[in-house]
């Protein structure tokens, strides 16, 4: 940062501004992992190897289906005449192992006692193992007498459509971000995505890596994530703006800025997944098939009051009411004495916040922190944008809910590896019917 | 430091097939944005297209390689008209979403694990050399000097894809100078004005994305022909570095996507070998080589900014003919 | 050459008593009942009009009457939620606005849409209809098109001189000035042989030194044996070169008939100074000189 150069390099200058805020706040960063590679299944391609034996009573049960998944990967095994069975895996990372249930013989199931962390689904009983120190983990389900309890059709829509809703209100926090800033200055803004991941990355570095308290980590990384915002606009956008760049320029400097953020994360923390403190917690049985965890509920309680807020800072407050001026008509709003350029730095800042925040949120939901997380969403994010009409803070939310909602409610009937479809097909449909969304104007689209 | 294994290493991607592969994708990407205007999101998905059609007909379907190449171009042009028939009315910056997405659902549909049997999810697909290689002219041996020397089948690939190279950027050269290229670069200019003198712009537009679409499934196919098919691959991120390419060549260029496709790999290529040996070396105290090689990608990024912001019609491109007109 | 338009003026247009919505002896475009709303607030609402052929109409209105687009809804540029129109006898309600172009309707826009980064001959080329070589397979065939792309480049550089563009055949559109791009424009649009010229405010943004050539091309339409519909709100201009006028405000047809009639008539009076007194009517702007006519009857 050197002042001398600022009148040239309208560019180079925020980068390094960024730069240096990121290298200040991640200095305590662990160092890298190799980057992620989905290849094959064998024990001889992987070094890193599941197995586990297979006994009821201490007699060895052959052909039980194993089903290995997770980070991207995934593969099936059957126990051999000993039980054995045996799965390398691509990655030294966290993996989801299930035990088929309906190949076990008659009578028998997974117990609930005894096992760590199981989760029982239709399918089968799962296991979330990850390696320890060295590259082989084994992993053993212990087996009881009893009558596999089927989850009825009803209770599986009920509780998914929670999961759903949990979801579709956390993307809703980044959306609303996402969806004020191009209503405010035009901008598809694909580098929100990192806005989400640097949230969690942030809650991540306070309060794992520092050990601080989470009431201080995650305010913290919020307010962080929304610095980083104004940041943006006054180091990259604003003088892009002022520079005249078209929108279509300025989209694919965002994809260019969200890929040199993204990589600056893998950086700084690598290839694995963290987790945050007190990530999967004991879920509580409430109300008929409803369960839900601590975090779940807490989670959706911050989402809720949060949009609120929104609602009520869009629809009282003079900054909302300009806000939704300028999304409606820019030229118009500032004719008639709205200072446009601060309501975009304020839109920045809250938009980027948001993001963070759903960022802290998801980290939990998901559950994990990665260098691509928000990437991960970005589509989603876009699609429920568009659902709700671009450019309008409610359609945003609307968009967000019917997105989340979808995502869960389609792995009733499709495998859960392609649940991210749903929302762009429907995506699709709606563009093709109403392309100005659910809730905007016809004329947006002009 | 090895400055001769550095700077073999790095000439060597002018004529790799990867390379080759991100110029044929990146003609077809010209034609889409650089002569018509379309923000297309979604060449990742076309490549897909191109290099699983390609094999699977081979491996499911036992076809040959001629005819595996053809079903990779069939399935280009219908995922074109999928694509374009809801999107191409749309503004641009719809268009962008809506492809990037579209791309994403194929990629996720070739990856999940509903169809292993034919698309081997995650793990994709390999071993559909046998009758490419089977059609190769050039006797077993090893030929070329210096850096660039491979035996028979490295030949092949690369002289396939240059031709394959050479017939789409022959396509594009007498398109753009005809009537036909008129009427798209006016497209491109302002839709409306060439509606009002009587050109069926979604026709035009349409029949740019299947002609661009398809040079992205060849691309995907030369992608597919040394090696192996892998879901992964195909993520939007490569999609980002095709517009790298573009924009560093030139949009609305014939030779662009050519000289931004060598210029991109040689880059990176040179990075790779250069930085870790730097980190070897001690001189850069603050990178492990992990990080080195991240780093590559963080320099893409601001790349790609760097060139949008202060030179938008790339390094072959005429200053007058910017292809970013405010919409 | 001088604008002399009383001797060119047509006369005798109409059938019966002068009304809005009166019958024309030969009309080339005939709309009924066509409406188009904004979210609630009726743009376009019109009943019956008729467009004469071989004339040179006008459309006015103050600003908001819902002019150009009814011009984007005959042009197939937007679509109505009701009504019917036919162009030449043909219906084209709903017809797709490339289609009504190919059917000799063409049009020119308010805001000009000259194509920047193509050279003003290809421009001009562009304008054509029928070539072989806009065909997908035939456009890498050169020598299937070489010769019908002369042909029409021949056309392109009479037109061009016609309308004092031919120096600037292989600049960038983008570098002529606003009036210059409004020549063009109009001289591409006749590039495709139109039987109906659709003008949407030619004179918007020119400067005066150019107003006079343009009133001239506008009238040798006419003398070429094309119809001429014309959207403007300076009135001098439009009592100068019209033969008809029609008045929309607030979507309606308020009032018709042969101009110098239309101004006495207090519909018309009302309509404009109901809404916009301050600019529109009688309002002489600086192109106005160049015409030279005696500035009475302002405010008639």
């Amino acid at each position: 940062m050197v002042p001398a150069q600022r009148s040239r390099s309208l560019v180079k200058r925020p980068i390094m501004l960024l730069f240096a805020v990121l290298l200040a706040s991640m200095a305590f960063a662990m160092t890298a992992v190799t980057p992620a590679h989905a290849d094959d299944v064998n024990t001889d391609k992987y070094q890193y190897v599941f197995s586990g034996n297979v006994k009821y009573n201490d007699k060895p049960l052959a052909g039980v289906e194993i089903d290995v998944s997770g980070n991207g990967y995934s593969a099936t095994v059957k126990t051999d005449e000993k039980g054995q069975w045996s799965v390398g895996v691509p990655e030294k990372k966290k993996y989801d192992i299930t035990l088929v249930e309906s190949t076990l013989p008659k009578g028998v199931i997974v117990s609930q006692e005894g096992n760590d962390r199981l989760t029982i689904s239709e399918k089968g009983a799962t296991i979330e193992a990850e390696f320890g120190l060295t590259d082989s983990k084994s992993v053993n389900f212990f087996l009881g007498q009893g009558v596999r309890e089927t989850v009825s059709f009803f209770d599986q829509f009920v509780s998914r459509a929670i999961n759903g809703l949990n979801f579709g209100l956390m993307l809703a926090l980044a959306a609303i971000g996402l969806s004020l800033v191009f209503g405010t200055t035009g901008i598809a803004n694909f580098a929100h995505a990192e806005m989400v991941t640097f949230g969690a990355l942030m809650a991540l570095t306070f309060s794992v890596i520092l050990v601080w308290p989470i009431w201080i980590a995650f305010p913290l990384a919020v307010i962080l994530t929304g610095v980083l915002g104004w940041l943006q606009d006054v180091a990259l956008w604003k003088p892009l703006r002022i520079r005249g760049l078209s929108i279509v320029q300025l989209m694919i400097v965002s994809i260019g800025f969200s890929l040199a953020l993204r990589y600056v994360f893998q950086y700084f923390y690598g290839g694995r997944t963290y987790q945050l403190p007190d990530t999967g917690s004991k879920k509580i049985q409430l109300l008929g098939p409803i369960a839900l965890s601590v975090t779940d509920m807490v989670s959706m309680g911050i989402s809720i009051v949060m949009l609120l807020l929104v609602a009520y800072w869009l629809q009282r407050t003079k900054i909302g009411k300009a806000t939704r001026a300028i999304a409606d008509n820019s030229s118009l709003a500032a004719t008639s004495g709205i200072d446009v350029d601060r309501v975009v730095r304020i839109v920045w800042i809250f938009g980027s916040a948001l993001a963070g925040l759903s960022g802290i949120l998801w980290a939990y939901f998901r559950p994990g922190i990665k260098w691509d997380m928000g990437w991960q969403i970005l589509l989603l994010i876009f699609a429920a944008v568009v659902l709700g009409g671009l450019g309008t803070a409610y359609g945003a939310l609307v968009g967000s809910i019917i997105v989340g909602l979808l995502v869960e409610l389609s792995t009733l009937w499709i495998p859960s590896d392609v649940k991210y479809v749903g929302p762009f097909v429907v995506l699709i449909i709606v563009l093709l019917v109403r392309p100005q969304g659910l809730l905007g104007r016809r004329e947006r689209i002009g | 430091m090895d400055w001769g294994a550095i700077f073999s290493n790095s000439v060597v991607w002018i004529i790799n097939p990867e390379t080759i592969a991100y110029a044929l994708a990146t003609v077809g990407l010209a034609i889409h944005f650089g002569y018509g205007g379309l923000l297309n999101f979604g060449q990742a998905g076309f490549m897909a297209l191109g290099a699983y059609g390609y094999a699977i007909s081979i491996l499911t379907f036992g076809f040959p390689w001629w005819a595996g190449i053809l079903v990779g171009i069939a399935a280009s042009v219908v995922f074109a008209l999928i694509l374009g028939i809801p999107t191409l009315r749309l503004r641009a910056d719809y268009l962008a979403i809506a492809t990037i997405a579209l791309a994403e659902t194929v990629r996720l549909l070739f990856q999940t694990t509903a169809f292993d049997a034919v698309t081997n999810s995650a793990d994709g697909l390999g071993g559909y050399h046998e009758s490419f290689r089977a059609a190769n002219p050039i006797p077993k041996g090893t030929y070329g000097f210096g850096p660039f020397t491979y035996n028979e089948t490295d030949w092949w690939v690369r002289i396939f894809g240059i031709f394959l190279l050479a017939v789409a950027l022959l396509i594009t050269w007498l398109l753009m100078r005809s009537p036909w290229g008129r009427v798209l670069k006016g497209i491109r200019e302002d839709e409306d004005a060439v509606r009002a003198l009587g050109k069926n712009v979604f026709s035009y537009k349409m029949q740019a994305l299947i002609l661009g679409g398809v040079f992205g499934s060849l691309g995907g196919v030369v992608f597919a022909l040394p090696s192996a098919v892998i879901p992964g691959a195909y993520v939007p991120s490569l999609t980002f570095f095709l517009w790298t390419v573009l924009l560093l060549g030139g949009a609305a260029t014939i030779f662009g996507p050519v000289v931004g496709s060598v210029l991109f790999w040689v880059i990176m290529a040179f990075l790779s070998n250069l930085l870790p040996r730097m980190v070897e070396a001690g001189l850069l105290p603050f990178m492990s080589n992990q990080q080195a090689n991240i780093m590559r990608f963080v320099l893409i990024g601001l790349a790609l900014m760097l060139i949008v912001i202060y030179r938008p019609q790339g390094l072959l491109g005429n200053k007058k003919e910017l292809t970013f007109n405010a919409r | 050459m001088p604008a002399d338009t009383n001797t060119t003026r047509s006369t005798g247009l109409h059938v019966g008593e002068i009304r809005p919505g009166v019958p024309k002896v030969d009309p080339i475009i005939v709309a009924d009942n066509v409406t188009r709303s904004f979210g609630g607030l009726k743009a376009v609402d019109v009943d019956h009009v008729e467009i004469p052929r071989n004339a040179i109409t006008a459309l006015i209105g103050p600003n908001g009457a819902g002019k150009t687009t009814f011009f984007n809804l005959l042009t197939g540029f937007d679509k109505p939620d009701t009504g019917e129109w036919s162009f030449d006898g043909t219906s084209i309600s709903g017809v797709p606005a490339f289609k009504t172009s190919r059917m000799g309707q063409v049009r020119t826009f308010q805001l000009t849409k000259s194509l920047a980064m193509l050279s003003v001959l290809e421009n001009m080329k562009l304008g054509a209809k029928g070539q072989s070589g806009e065909r997908f397979f035939t456009a890498m065939l050169p020598w299937l098109w070489r010769k019908q792309d002369d042909e029409i480049e021949q056309k392109a550089l009479e037109l061009l001189k016609r309308f004092k563009l031919d120096t600037k055949q292989d600049d960038f559109a983008a570098s002529l000035s606003g009036g210059q791009r409004k020549l063009l424009e109009m001289a591409r649009a006749l590039m495709s042989d139109p039987t109906l010229v659709m003008l949407d405010e030619p004179m918007a943004g020119v400067n005066p030194a150019l107003t006079q050539s343009l009133l001239d091309h506008i009238l040798g339409l006419k003398a070429d044996g094309m119809t001429v519909l014309f959207v403007e709100h300076d009135m001098q201009m439009v009592r100068h070169i019209s033969d008809w006028v029609i008045v929309m405000a607030e979507g309606r047809i308020v009032a018709e008939g042969p101009p110098d009639d239309v101004m006495k008539n207090t519909a018309v009076i009302d309509a404009y100074l109901g809404s916009h007194m301050d600019t529109d009517l009688g309002v002489v702007t600086g192109r106005i000189e160049t015409v030279a006519t005696p500035k009475k009857e302002k405010k008639s």
